[in-house]
């Protein structure tokens, strides 16, 4: 996944959700956006990159991703399955 | 004209609540107060003869055959024109009317071609009936006399021919195009005996303002305006009752047969969205159907490089299979997805989201709505808590106030634009909200109130702004906002958008608009009545197409314009079965229903069912798709009806995705550009050859009727059914009944809906469940909202990444033309070619002088993205510093140049804003050499030369 693009569509959405006047709602917003709609894909790429310091990012994804990091960490990448006969 | 003749009660239905009793050749009758005499009779089964009345026109009163007698009144007044009234004595038939009748007869029958025989509309002629009814026996006149039986016929339109010397000068036509089109093409040219039917000044229909909708030629009761089809082939022998396959208006149409030929296709006037009218495309162009460009045989081959091999369906399928088994083998079980198509049916896309999630065992399903109206999805169902528009396309007869923003229904949804200009001509206001000037904001009997003519891209920034003036002024409806919505989410919204920085005065520096027009608007909008937001692709496609949605059911919340008739939210949807697609499950965070895959009940409702556990993450969309294939980790994608290398934006970005993958399926009914890049071809089955259901745009369920056999063994569904059973997961339907019946079975919203019902009702609008037996017309009754109380949001503006600068100065915006529909790969194969047979750039004289560009010539249209070039269009209907184009022609690279750019909450792209520099050349771009020699070899390979 092109991780800038990715960088792009997280701020879009902290951008959306800062100018509601409830901050633990924007935030709650931000994270659940993300959860809910992005593939376990995207959301490893985006969270590994905050763990390596999350350069580009808006401090409302970074925030929101600190509060809900539990939620937002997918399940381990599923194993090639087995072909069908 | 119809060849299985409808009962044509000859005056439209009266609306009045009232009645009136009257007496019709001694038969008592009760109607509506208002109705004619002549539909009063004709509803106790008494037909008076007519010529001039129909019973989708008002009554015209010209041809004088159906006089009658009143008792108590003198002479012999019109039937058509004579209200019924309490207590009438009205008789029919009598000598004396009899005679009056032969002798009109006589006259009109002196002037017409003798030719009843050999006539196209034999069988099928008013003219020729009549002559029958009134028992005409001989002419006294002769037929030397001076006549119109050497006038030239028009032949300039592809679709029907205007036979002048057949002529009776009924008006039909005219009125037809005036009352139920809107468009006022056709007049009465001359005075007396040299009066003529003409398009214009004289000139001939394809040189007319003539939209070739087809009113005049269903209204003309004679061989007058005749369809070229059945001049070719025959009057038809049946007919079946289907749904149009273009666009979200989703008209019902009869396909007359004759055997397994599709003669024509006339307009249902019991068609519940399109009340009898029709367009150019579904009217006339279907023969795409059986253009020889269709493959009706399954292909398959290993590289895109080598030659398509023509193989048995068996062999496709379980080639398509493996491959897919191979490679979630290979490279795990998310490296494979499917995309479904707004073009394809209720049943089919169920199918293959299905297919996705039980066979596949992941969630990698997206649909073409992703790309047009996901963001109405998203924001309608945050707000008011269903992801579709409010109401019925009738709706509009209530209105009071119509307020179009970024949408051009003329074009894009032209049967229900000929609504709303009727209710526009009958005195309804008009907002439009463009940075063009569309066919809306001023023409015949028509003209906007207000034209907020904005930048591109600048949809927020108006709509809060509007809001401010609401807010700020005190024309909310504060009842309907304490009873019906959530007052702290009202109250937040409130503060905001009443912000200083949200005036129109603040925003008119974004928008370009006036501030005044704005305020005039909000105010039009908010007290003139009943008023309605109608609004398209030009709100959704933008990195800000969610908050402008959410801005939308602000603005109608706000002043109660909700949950009754006349009011309400309404997306234009593009294709015709976008909502239908979306309902079904066909994004990859959404079960049918649109229920999240995270809820426990709902995945676990579906794995009861089906036997199957499901994933509980959301898939990759479209645009994740083509990321992950370039990134290596998506490699198998089945298309079914698709053609996202043509219609997503980036090109280059696209093809370079779906060379990186490993096996593409594309089920399709042409080779489309998509299909280019493919592995497995599965032939494809057009609306004509199969059976299902389409929802348009006012959630109407409507059937698509099979009338002919799939071309290439299989309807679309079957295919589906294949290939999962081939995956190891069973499908075992026999019909598109039974899918429906499962989708009743766990979809609340469409618990009631069956095919025994459709047959019944004719359509059905969802939900429709134990609450609503026969659907839902409007939605959110009296503010009931379906997520309870309404929700408000605020709506920032934030202005897109995609600006403006000195190497890009201006902004493209895209959009489509009335004769063509999306890719074009429908209409691209009918003579719709006449009217649009190329991609051309508009762009407004001052930047064309600036840049010495001259109409007509070659331009180069460079983004950040890519080139293309085109034909350049100098016109006034764009603004400076905005350039347009449409993208129905794949050789025009219109998405070469739009970038990934997309909404924030969907990710549907920013069509409507390219930052472009535009400047004469005197060559194709690199990428259209490159189009022209890639799509020469694929027809090499497929055994065609181009």
């Amino acid at each position: 996944m092109d991780l800038h693009h990715l960088i792009d569509m997280a701020n879009q959405i902290g951008n959306f959700h800062r100018s509601f006047p409830d901050h633990a709602e924007a935030l709650k917003g931000t994270a659940m956006h993300i959860r809910r709609s992005w593939e376990p894909r995207m959301r490893r790429v985006l969270l590994d990159h905050i763990d390596a310091g999350g350069d580009g990012l808006v401090p409302i994804v970074l925030e929101a991703v600190a509060a809900y990091r539990k939620e937002l960490t997918p399940p381990p990448a599923p194993a090639p399955a087995p072909a069908k006969s | 004209m119809t060849a299985i003749h409808d009962i044509d009660f000859g005056t439209p239905r009266s609306l009045a609540t009232g009645t009136v009793t009257l007496t019709i050749d001694g038969i008592p009758v009760t109607v509506p107060s208002g109705t004619s005499v002549m539909r009063a009779a004709a509803e106790a089964g008494i037909t008076v003869p007519k010529l001039c009345a129909t019973d989708s026109l008002e009554p015209f009163g010209s041809c004088r055959l159906c006089l009658v007698e009143i008792e108590g009144r003198r002479g012999t007044p019109a039937s058509c024109t004579t209200p019924a009234e309490e207590g009438m004595k009205v008789t029919t038939q009598n000598g004396k009317l009899a005679k009056l009748r032969r002798g009109v007869m006589e006259l009109y029958i002196s002037d017409h071609p003798l030719d009843c025989l050999t006539c196209a509309a034999n069988g099928d002629c008013e003219l020729q009936d009549m002559a029958g009814a009134v028992g005409l026996r001989e002419v006294r006149y002769g037929y030397e006399g001076e006549n119109h039986l050497k006038a030239e016929k028009d032949t300039s339109n592809p679709y029907f021919t205007f036979d002048p010397s057949k002529c009776i000068v009924c008006s039909r036509c005219v009125r037809a195009c005036d009352e139920i089109q809107g468009t006022f093409a056709l007049t009465i040219a001359g005075r007396g005996f040299g009066s003529v039917v003409s398009p214009g000044p004289l000139e001939p229909f394809m040189d007319s303002e003539c939209v070739s909708c087809g009113a005049c030629v269903q209204a003309c009761p004679t061989a007058t305006l005749m369809e070229n089809t059945v001049i070719e082939a025959g009057t038809p022998e049946r007919e079946v009752v289907t749904t149009c396959a273009y666009c979200g208006v989703g008209c019902s149409f009869k396909a007359e047969m004759r055997g397994a030929e599709v003669v024509r296709m006339t307009p249902n006037k019991d068609g519940h969205a399109n009340h009898g009218h029709s367009c150019v495309k579904g009217r006339f162009a279907w023969g795409y159907a059986t253009h020889p460009d269709r493959i009706t045989r399954p292909m398959i081959r290993k590289k895109i490089t080598d030659p398509w091999r023509e193989v048995s369906w068996e062999e496709a399928i379980s080639y398509a299979a493996g491959e897919f088994k191979r490679i979630q083998a290979q490279y795990g079980r998310d490296a494979v997805g499917a995309i479904n198509s707004s073009r394809c049916t209720n049943e089919e896309t169920y199918l293959v989201q299905k297919l996705v999630r039980a066979a596949f065992g992941n969630n990698n399903i997206d649909t073409c709505a992703r790309v047009c109206h996901s963001p109405t999805g998203y924001g309608l169902k945050q707000t008011l808590g269903e992801s579709a528009g409010t109401q019925a396309f009738d709706s509009i007869r209530h209105c009071d106030v119509v307020f179009v923003i970024g949408a051009n229904p003329t074009d894009g949804h032209p049967v229900f634009a000929s609504a709303m200009k009727r209710r526009l001509r009958e005195g309804a206001k008009l907002i439009v909200a463009d940075p063009r000037k569309i066919d809306l904001v001023e023409g015949p009997h028509l003209k906007a109130d207000y034209h907020l003519k904005l930048r591109p891209g600048t949809n927020v920034a108006l709509v809060t702004a509007l809001a401010h003036v609401i807010v700020t002024e005190g024309l909310t409806d504060e009842r309907f906002i304490r009873e019906h919505c959530e007052v702290p989410s009202f109250e937040q919204w409130k503060a905001f958008v009443a912000r200083p920085e949200n005036s129109p005065e603040a925003m008119a520096e974004v928008t370009g608009v006036p501030a005044e027009m704005v305020r005039g608007a909000a105010r039009l909008y908010a007290t003139g009545g009943n008023a309605a937001i109608y609004y398209g692709l030009g709100v959704t496609e933008h990195s800000q197409g969610s908050t402008a949605v959410l801005g939308i059911a602000n603005l109608a919340m706000a002043t109660g314009n909700i949950g009754r008739e006349g009011v309400g939210v309404n997306p234009l949807r593009g294709q015709n079965n976008v909502q239908g697609s979306c309902d079904m499950g066909s994004f990859p965070h959404e079960l049918p229903g649109y229920r999240h895959v995270l809820e426990d009940d709902t995945r676990g409702s579906f794995e009861k069912a089906w036997g199957v556990s499901l994933e509980r993450e959301p898939g990759l969309r479209i645009p994740n798709m083509f990321e992950a294939a370039i990134e290596g980790s998506f490699k198998g994608l089945y298309c079914q009806g698709e053609d996202i290398a043509q219609s997503d934006p980036n090109t280059q970005h696209v093809t370079a995705a779906l060379t990186s993958m490993e096996c593409i399926v594309v089920q399709d009914i042409f080779l489309n550009e998509t299909a280019k890049f493919a592995h497995v071809f599965f032939p494809g089955s057009s609306f004509l050859e199969k059976n299902g259901t389409f929802t348009n745009a006012e959630r109407r369920i409507s059937p698509v009727r099979k009338v002919m056999p799939p071309l290439g063994g299989k309807e679309d569904w079957e295919v589906t059914v294949a290939l999962s059973n081939a995956l190891g997961y069973p499908m075992n339907y026999t019909h598109p009944s039974e899918i429906m019946d499962e989708i009743a079975r766990l979809t609340p919203t469409f618990t009631g809906v069956s095919y025994e019902k459709l047959d019944r009702l004719g359509s059905i609008q969802w939900p429709c469940n134990d609450e609503a037996p026969e659907g839902t017309p409007t939605m959110h009754q009296d503010g009931h909202f379906v997520r309870g109380k309404g929700k408000f949001f605020v709506t920032e503006y934030i202005p897109t990444a995609e600006r403006v600068n000195s190497r890009y100065p201006l902004i493209l915006t895209t959009g489509r033309i009335l004769s063509q529909y999306n890719v074009g790969a429908q209409t691209r194969r009918t003579a719709n070619v006449d009217w649009h047979e190329e991609d051309r750039l508009e762009i407004h004289p001052h930047d064309a002088e600036d840049r010495g560009i001259r109409d007509g010539e070659w331009v180069g249209i460079v983004s950040r993205a890519g080139e293309t070039t085109l034909r350049a269009k100098i016109t006034e209907r764009v603004q400076p510093g905005v350039v347009y184009t449409t993208f129905h022609h794949p050789e025009s690279g219109a998405n070469v140049i739009t970038t990934e750019n997309s909404d924030w909450a969907t990710n549907c792209p920013e069509y409507k804003v390219t930052a472009v520099q535009v400047s004469p050349v005197f060559h194709t771009s690199e990428w259209q050499n490159r189009f022209r020699k890639f799509t020469q070899e694929q027809l090499a390979l497929l055994g065609k030369q181009h």
